[in-house]
């Protein structure tokens, strides 16, 4: 065991701690999709298949069980890995978990390009206006983080297909990859796999198409990042420790660096952490607007479809990526912020 | 003041004790008007520029806060503190510093072990030790300490006092102790200073300010000091003007039993009664 009251602990109690969190995940996703109305295997045949299959359908998947048995099957399943297999007419037969790790590596493509995005002009606005309050630039980039905020994530997205794929042609409109033969698959994500391969030129088409996603997602969020970092900035300058500082004649960068932006990192540290988590859900309209073949694609697919298997399976990873993200931000906020021990 | 002394400033709170410390190393906040001058040295430290009095802050004047716990920076061990001013005043390198942080330290009676510690580790009483160490680290001439014993509990306070008292005389240093306890003023300063509503009202030695108070609101002040043969409490009537609209004239004759027309309209000015004790009060020579 490591030494009690170091980071290492922490983290491993951390994770431990994180078991019952996710199993309530679970338990309210395996009840919520129980709860919602509709009959799903009705509605995969709407109507038109002898009562004989839809009850054997039903039987194939368990769900003529009790609760209580449909329960403890569901849970096996999950930590067994085995995510049953698809009933609709797309994925008809295949592994849940496969398609799944297949589009999963494209969200979180996405979701990191989008975080880039986000961080740097959120953080980078943020301290601008948390430094500069009520001066023009503070105004100026408040005003921007609010409008930003409520645009529409598919309309600001077809704004930026119409100005950059259709007028000015710099990037493209649609889908991850086109042109060159598609990278191996190691990790999935393009941008990185092309790197593995030494291929520069395939780099550069994967990331070409990744920009005006990312843009869309990242802007839209950059907002609520800099309203963040601003807030928790102006919290910080006014502190004690930095009037303190200032008398010990400290130089006024280091104060803002060291004082200022660091304590205030902390709480923006957990905001953006849980925003990136919302994100793989938030890329949905997102993955929609330009065709990007990835989580949120799957998931309306398969709710078009009623594959009852894939819907609860998108879901539950969502539930497990969730829950991992707030092991890891709170992992984070340990490594800046001695305090946080058990 | 002079080289060496140690200088009581007293008032009430909100009289502006905190913000003359603060106004003299030009730390008040963004957009406060100084008027006068502030001489340190010869120099008009007004007419300094930022870099300039950045490198004075620290290194010739420094500050102790009055409340220890939330003026160390959370994410910083205590020895990063003292590293990073020492570099930001004098170009040592990181080993010299971290040796002068640690006898700094040591000589404060922090042990060797804890110097790595983040401040939530410590205690009040050592959190002021530590921001006296940081403090005198780069041994400045002035010492301004605004009431550096206020959240301490009363043991802890003798021993602070004490340390300051020590160190005075080891790096023959000037004390500006900002203080609203009477009793500390009587045991450790040399000339005494009585602000009101932002205004100096009087200023002498020890002796002359606690025998032979000139101004009424510092006769107030002392009788309302409780021994242990009072029987009866003694206030002065009133609470502290408001700053934003002071009285006219003398700020203190709404309180004062004393006052006549004349303390209505003229502001009385500070003259001095006897030598080395001055005060402002049209009536001062009466309470000779």
């Amino acid at each position: 065991m490591p030494k009690s009251g170091s980071l290492a602990a922490y983290a491993l109690t951390r994770l431990f701690l994180s078991l019952p969190m996710l199993l309530i995940l679970l338990t309210i996703v395996f009840a919520v999709l129980r709860v919602i109305p509709g009959d799903p295997i009705a509605a995969l045949f709407a109507g038109r298949a002898p009562p004989d299959v839809v009850a054997q359908t039903r039987h194939q998947l368990g769900l003529d069980l009790p609760y209580w048995q449909q329960y403890i099957f569901y849970l096996g399943q999950i930590f067994t890995g085995n995510f049953g297999t698809s009933i609709g007419e797309n994925y008809h037969g295949k592994s849940v978990l496969a398609i799944i790790l297949d589009k999963l590596p494209a969200t979180v493509e996405l979701a990191i390009g989008a975080m880039i995005v986000a961080s740097i002009i959120g953080i980078a606005a943020g301290v601008v206006s948390g430094t500069n309050r009520d001066k023009p630039s503070d105004v100026a980039l408040r005003l921007y983080g609010t409008i930003i905020f409520v645009i529409p994530v598919f309309w600001l997205g077809q704004i930026l297909q119409l100005i950059f794929a259709v007028d000015l042609g710099w990037f493209p409109a649609q889908l991850r990859f086109s042109g060159l033969p598609f990278p191996n698959q190691v990790t999935g994500l393009y941008t990185v796999d092309s790197l593995l391969q030494g291929r520069l030129d395939m780099f550069l088409v994967a990331l070409q198409h990744l920009v005006l996603p990312s843009l869309t997602l990242g802007l839209v969020l950059s907002g609520f990042f800099t309203k963040t970092v601003r807030a928790n900035l102006l919290r910080t300058v006014n502190a004690d420790y930095v009037e303190a500082a200032r008398a010990r004649g400290i130089p006024e960068g280091r104060i803002i660096s060291r004082y200022a932006f660091k304590n205030a990192l902390i709480p923006v540290v957990t905001v953006l952490g849980l925003q990136f988590a919302i994100l793989f859900a938030g890329a949905v309209l997102t993955e929609r607007t330009f065709s990007w073949d990835g989580m949120g694609m799957l998931l309306l697919k398969s709710i078009d479809s009623a594959d009852y298997p894939m819907i609860q399976g998108v879901i539950v990873v969502y539930a497990l990526i969730i829950v991992g993200l707030s092991v890891i931000i709170d992992v984070i906020n340990g490594l800046i912020d001695p305090r946080v021990r058990y | 003041m002079r080289k060496g002394e140690t200088l009581g400033v007293v008032g009430e709170t909100g009289c502006g004790k905190s913000t003359l410390g603060k106004a003299i190393l030009g730390i008040l906040p963004v957009g406060t008007q100084v008027e006068g001058k502030i001489l340190f040295r010869g120099r008009d430290l007004t007419m300094l520029t930022n870099q300039m009095y950045r490198r004075l802050r620290g290194e010739e004047i420094a500050l102790i806060f009055q409340d220890p716990m939330t003026r160390l920076n959370p994410l910083m061990t205590v020895q990063d503190h003292f590293i990073e001013e020492i570099q930001a005043h004098e170009p040592v390198s990181s080993t010299e510093a971290r040796t002068r942080a640690r006898e700094a330290l040591i000589s404060m009676g922090i042990h060797e072990a804890r110097i790595r510690n983040y401040p939530h580790e410590f205690s009040g009483g050592m959190r002021q030790r530590i921001m006296i160490a940081l403090a005198l680290v780069l041994k400045p001439s002035l010492l301004i300490a605004d009431e550096p014993t206020t959240s301490l509990d009363v043991i802890v306070e003798a021993q602070i006092l004490e340390i300051l008292q020590d160190l005075k005389q080891a790096y023959s240093m000037s004390l500006l102790l900002i203080t609203h306890n009477l009793g500390i003023v009587a045991e450790v300063c040399d000339r005494v200073a009585v602000l009101y509503a932002g205004k100096l009202v009087e200023l002498g030695s020890v002796r002359d300010i606690f025998h032979k108070p000139l101004h009424p609101y510092t006769q107030g002040l002392l009788s309302s000091i409780i021994h242990l043969e009072t029987k009866e409490l003694h206030s002065i009537e009133g609470s502290p003007p408001d700053l934003i609209a002071p009285p006219s004239g003398c700020r203190f004759h709404p309180r004062c039993s004393f006052a006549q027309s004349i303390c209505m309209e003229k502001v009385p000015p500070l003259v001095e009664f006897e030598p080395g004790h001055f005060a402002a009060c049209h009536f001062g020579d009466k309470f000779l």
